[in-house]
């Protein structure tokens, strides 16, 4: 099957665009929503498009939301498009997370972790009951500040670590490989996995995570360690050749701590599932986590039976922009196409009736 | 500190057109992409984590001296003046005086701003004293 080019529609493709771009603005009367506002006031939002664009322009990314009309997916889409418009300069030094100024730290499995429980600005303790109030717009009332600023906050996972429970995360300072750059093939290595879940679908992340905890590849995960914060941004410019701070991003970070059950040659230990996400992120952090565990599956000689511990199945299908382009193709013209399908079936059936015939 | 200030900020600091040397771009302002990196596990090998929009600014002043920028985000003014402020505080006439009245008030400024975070998220700290006392 393929998409056949066609000519012609112009004006009624015109028509559409102007309807479309009345409709986006929606009651004039209405004042129009700056990119200001959308940065500002649909953070959760922002910060989706950019972690599903795979890029961190919080202005750009409240444009494309705009532009979308709120359709997360097609902002994504644009922001990913005006990507590829921009040459890249080369890569940061790798995000430090243990430097993060932390604005939310929790431990699921330590309730006195060292540095404390810090819930930061969460909807976890919420009831989901709709706020009436918002609908007048009153200003909050401040926030309260504590004098005793938090103090060093190890990881979870290094304390872990230091008892023998966890294996520990091999060090290396290889670059990375790039599925940006390279073609993927299978098995595909972590770092190229946790990239590619790290631009994945948060819709379909959640739902494969989901999959595991109800035993599709179940690995009896605990919530380790999730923080929430800012972190520096360094690079080594050529010009200068150490490293300069230009700037911080607000990153979540999930690790999970798993089950594993040790094998002939290793005595039992946990074994950890990572996820790194933009902005506050913890479900794309914390269904990233579940799924880096589910396909370390064939590594840790787990019997992969499940869907979420098939990195090719997961990464091929994690990516919404190739998803919906391919889904979406399907509205394009296939009039040749389907015509000579259609050509195919007349003739069978003309030959299934002569043979009744006879 | 440059970077992460906002472009009037540095721009009301500089001296004047008049009484600073000129300044001649060598490369940009100019947009691009910056891979960022994530650790596996938070401390193990480097990944791709995503990429952000930066704008870097290259250029050197009549005497000589080179300042170099390179911010997130795509603000060319922003870029272009924290280089020029990277070349001033190089010169020994610009140095000391830029460094009262540019650096200082940043750095104090965002020290404060980092702090006002910390109270925030130090006054949601969960302390389980009755639990403790429970169990205890």
């Amino acid at each position: 099957m393929a998409y056949v080019a066609v000519k012609g529609g112009e004006r009624a493709i015109d028509a559409a665009h102007a309807w479309r771009a009345e409709a986006r603005r929606g009651d004039p009367a209405i004042p129009a929503l700056s990119t200001g506002q959308i940065a500002g006031q649909l953070g959760r939002a922002v910060e989706r498009v950019m972690a599903e664009a795979s890029l961190h322009d919080p202005e750009l990314a409240a444009l494309a939301i705009r532009q979308a009309e709120g359709d997360l997916i097609e902002a994504a889409f644009l922001l990913r498009a005006f990507r590829t418009t921009l040459p890249r300069f080369g890569a940061a030094l790798p995000l430090e997370t243990g430097r993060m100024a932390v604005r939310r730290r929790i431990s699921a499995i330590f309730k006195d972790v060292p540095g404390g429980q810090i819930l930061g600005p969460t909807t976890d303790y919420t009831h989901r009951l709709l706020d009436f109030s918002l609908l007048d717009d009153p200003p909050p009332p401040p926030a309260p500040r504590a004098e005793d600023p938090p103090g060093p906050m190890p990881r979870v996972a290094t304390l872990l670590e230091a008892e023998g429970l966890l294996r520990p995360e091999p060090p290396g300072e290889a670059p990375p490989f790039d599925i940006t750059r390279e073609p993927l093939a299978h098995p595909a290595p972590r770092d190229a996995r946790l990239q590619g879940l790290a631009r994945g679908d948060e819709g379909f992340l959640l739902g494969m995570g989901y999959s595991t905890q109800r035993g599709y590849g179940g690995s009896h995960p605990f919530a380790g360690e999730i923080r929430m914060g800012a972190v520096t941004v360094e690079i080594i410019p050529d010009e200068l050749g150490f490293p300069i701070d230009i700037g911080e991003i607000v990153l979540t970070e999930c690790q999970m701590v798993n089950q594993f059950h040790g094998s002939r040659t290793e005595p039992a230990s946990f074994t950890a599932g990572y996820g790194l996400a933009f902005g506050q992120a913890d479900r794309r952090a914390m269904a990233m986590a579940l799924l880096d565990r589910a396909m370390q599956a064939a590594e840790l000689g787990e019997a992969v039976t499940a869907p979420a511990q098939n990195p090719e199945f997961v990464l091929a299908h994690a990516d919404n922009i190739e998803a919906t382009g391919f889904v979406e193709h399907l509205k394009l013209p296939h009039y040749v196409d389907f015509q000579s399908e259609a050509e195919a079936v007349r003739r069978l059936r003309a030959a299934a009736r002569a043979e009744a015939a006879e | 500190m440059l970077a992460r200030a906002d472009a009037a900020r540095i721009a009301a600091a500089l001296p004047p057109p008049g009484k600073r040397p000129h300044a001649r771009r060598l490369r940009g302002p100019e947009t691009g992409l910056l891979m960022l990196r994530g650790r596996m596990g938070g401390t193990g090998a480097p990944f791709n984590l995503g990429e952000t929009t930066v704008t870097r600014c290259t250029l050197r002043l009549d005497d000589g001296l080179v300042g170099h920028a390179t911010i997130l985000g795509r603000d060319a003014d922003h870029a272009e003046l924290a280089a020029f402020a990277d070349a001033l505080l190089q010169h020994p006439d610009f140095a000391a005086p830029l460094a009262e009245t540019l650096i200082a008030p940043l750095a104090a400024a965002q020290a404060e701003a980092r702090a006002a975070i910390a109270a925030r998220a130090a006054a949601t700290r969960v302390a389980f004293f009755t639990l403790q006392t429970m169990r205890g």
